[in-house]
């Protein structure tokens, strides 16, 4: 401390005032850039996005068969295929994913902990086309063999590797909140004699419930936008995942629609326009889970830190 | 004595639960060493991709990933730690910064395919720059913004109000306390934080798939200008595309992008536990 305070001295007076000036105007143009970003974000996808709505009509544009070639554009298998392995995957992940939290954070022993957040830090770096290799070559045969099915390559295997890939959001956020939760709630419990499974369940869990909420959501904006393992573990069947089972036939999401095809249409033309379209419903889907789950961070800022 | 029972078996449970999230990691990280090591030698790590990829080795792919990387960090280093400097130093609690959270909280949640299309619309096409190297670093730059402005932010929120009201005490300047007190003690922090979004952008495909990737292109890249292979996209085009890909490859490959992403999180865990354990305050 005492040697950076030194090298201060030196400096004051040394400096023109106006340097300073810029550079402080820098920083303030460079905080607002990411207001920026997003805006742009937003427009050049419309710039791209847009015309489709003029090309084509909207029964077709929101109809139920997707064959570019024979300029049929519907998207909602495309919105119900990614909305069904979305969904699947939350259902596996958030059991999983708040049990964890609470494993780590009321429950483990000091070694486990040790272990266990090393390993979710690892499995938020693994790259998706990794557990998007692994799926088709591993996860993939097994399903097959296990339903007996023509292909593993299912709306069921695409949730799981999804599962997997939210854990790591679904974990931490739900660790903050139970963090969050005051000791007092905990000892209050515990006086009045409930035991400390009784006290997690039914004081300090509820009490982090909004928190919970957001490590969902956040889950579920990283499962929608998934790309690259969901392309390879789907199957990329653009049909309507009615039945009851479609869990187990492959279905396609919209992510994996736009990377697949985009290479190879012509740009400018309808086609490329109505993958730009699809990059419109995927950002304003994502837009308002992200929104809805910033309300309930700033709602708890606002109450100061509880809940 | 019945609820205690209880609490043991539902104790016991939750343990098991962690350990089905824990077994999966392991069995993906162990099967992909296991059966990629085999494929690695000196020919596969430095030679070019040789009999439509079935042979030969990956060097452009890994060269074109680390170029990437560096690319991503150059535009992305100094925006991000400029925003994160400005929320933690300047912005006070306004409408407008509630607007800058509420931005970076969103790009973070944008699909990486969408930074893809976005990546075509603005660089590639928009700005001319073509599939490029340098479109797509830019592309994978505004991708990694949230994650390092964030962890700056932290690491700089972190550093006692003292330090600046000492800095300020001692005549400083509001940027001279920040440039010389605050910013160095935050360093570590910041710098864990850009290796975490670096890493990312390093594993990412979805935004390279139309702003630079070359399908098979076996020689190195010779301008910012010029397209390049890389690796995460080089794993899904022999794992897909490729019909009759020996396995071994496959997984040789998936083992180097893995380690590669791997050793930086290490990297960024020992920096962060380090400078832990050593801070002043």
């Amino acid at each position: 401390m005492a040697s950076m305070l030194t090298e201060m001295e030196t400096l004051t007076e040394s400096r023109p005032r106006w340097t300073e000036f810029i550079i402080e105007t820098l920083i303030r143009v460079v905080g607002f850039s990411s207001v920026g970003f997003l805006v742009l974000v937003f427009l050049f996808l419309m710039r791209e996005g847009v015309p489709i709505f003029f090309e084509v009509q909207p029964g077709n544009l929101f109809g139920t068969r997707w064959y570019p070639t024979f300029d049929l554009f519907g998207t909602l298998p495309l919105l119900l295929g990614s909305i069904l392995v979305t969904v699947l995957a939350m259902v596996i992940a958030l059991p999983l994913g708040v049990s964890t939290a609470v494993f780590v954070r009321e429950v483990a022993p000091g070694w486990a902990r040790e272990i266990l957040k090393p390993m979710v830090e690892v499995l938020a770096g693994i790259p998706s086309v990794v557990l998007g290799f692994f799926g088709m070559t591993l996860v993939a045969p097994v399903v097959r063999e296990t339903l007996g099915a023509p292909t593993g390559l299912t709306a069921f295997t695409g949730a799981l590797i999804l599962a997997y890939m939210a854990l790591p959001t679904i974990i931490s956020v739900a660790e903050d909140a139970l963090d969050a939760v005051p000791k007092s709630y905990r000892d209050a419990g515990l006086a009045m004699g409930a035991t400390q499974w009784q006290t997690i369940w039914l004081v300090v869990v509820p009490a982090a419930r909004s928190g919970i909420v957001t490590a969902m959501m956040l889950g579920m904006g990283r499962a929608i936008g998934e790309t690259m393992a969901v392309m390879m573990v789907t199957g990329n069947a653009a049909r309507l995942p009615f039945s009851l089972d479609s869990i187990f036939r492959p279905v396609r999401t919209m992510t994996a629609t736009v990377a697949a095809e985009m290479g190879e249409v012509a740009q400018g033309g309808v086609h490329y326009h109505a993958l730009f379209g699809i990059g419109i419903m995927l950002f304003l889907l994502t837009f308002v889970i992200n929104l809805a789950a910033a309300s309930t961070i700033f709602r708890k800022r606002r109450r100061g830190g509880l809940r | 004595m019945n609820r205690y029972w209880v609490q043991r078996i539902g104790f016991a449970l939750l343990g098991l639960v962690a350990l089905i999230v824990v077994l999966p990691i392991l069995l993906v990280v162990g099967t992909i060493v296991v059966r990629g090591v085999g494929a690695i030698d000196w020919e596969f790590l430095t030679g070019m991709p040789r009999d439509g990829m079935k042979a030969g080795g990956i060097f452009p792919a890994i060269v074109g990933t680390l170029v990437l990387t560096l690319g991503t960090a150059l535009a992305a280093i100094p925006v991000g730690v400029g925003g994160a400097i400005y929320l933690s130093e300047y912005a006070r609690d306004t409408w407008l910064t509630r607007a800058i959270r509420l931005a970076i909280i969103n790009l973070a949640g944008i699909p990486s395919v969408v930074y893809g299309l976005f990546g075509l619309g603005l660089f590639v096409l928009f700005l001319q720059l073509g599939t490029s190297i340098l479109a797509g670093s830019l592309t994978l730059a505004i991708m990694t913004l949230p994650i390092i402005i964030s962890a700056a932010e932290e690491a700089l929120r972190a550093v006692p109000t003292e330090f600046r009201t000492v800095s300020a005490s001692l005549g400083g300047t509001r940027w001279q306390g920040i440039r010389h007190i605050v910013l160095p003690q935050a360093l570590p922090g910041i710098i864990t934080g850009v290796i975490l979004g670096l890493l990312r952008a390093a594993g990412e495909t979805a935004p390279i798939l139309f702003t630079v990737a070359a399908f098979f292109l076996p020689r190195l890249p010779r301008s910012p200008l010029d397209q390049t292979m890389a690796l995460p996209y080089h794993l899904y085009v022999i794992s897909t595309q490729v019909p009759h890909m020996p396995v071994g490859i496959q997984y040789g490959t998936a083992l180097v992008l893995l380690m590669l992403v791997l050793s930086m999180n290490v990297v960024a865990t020992v920096i962060r536990g380090y400078y832990r354990r050593r801070r002043e305050w």
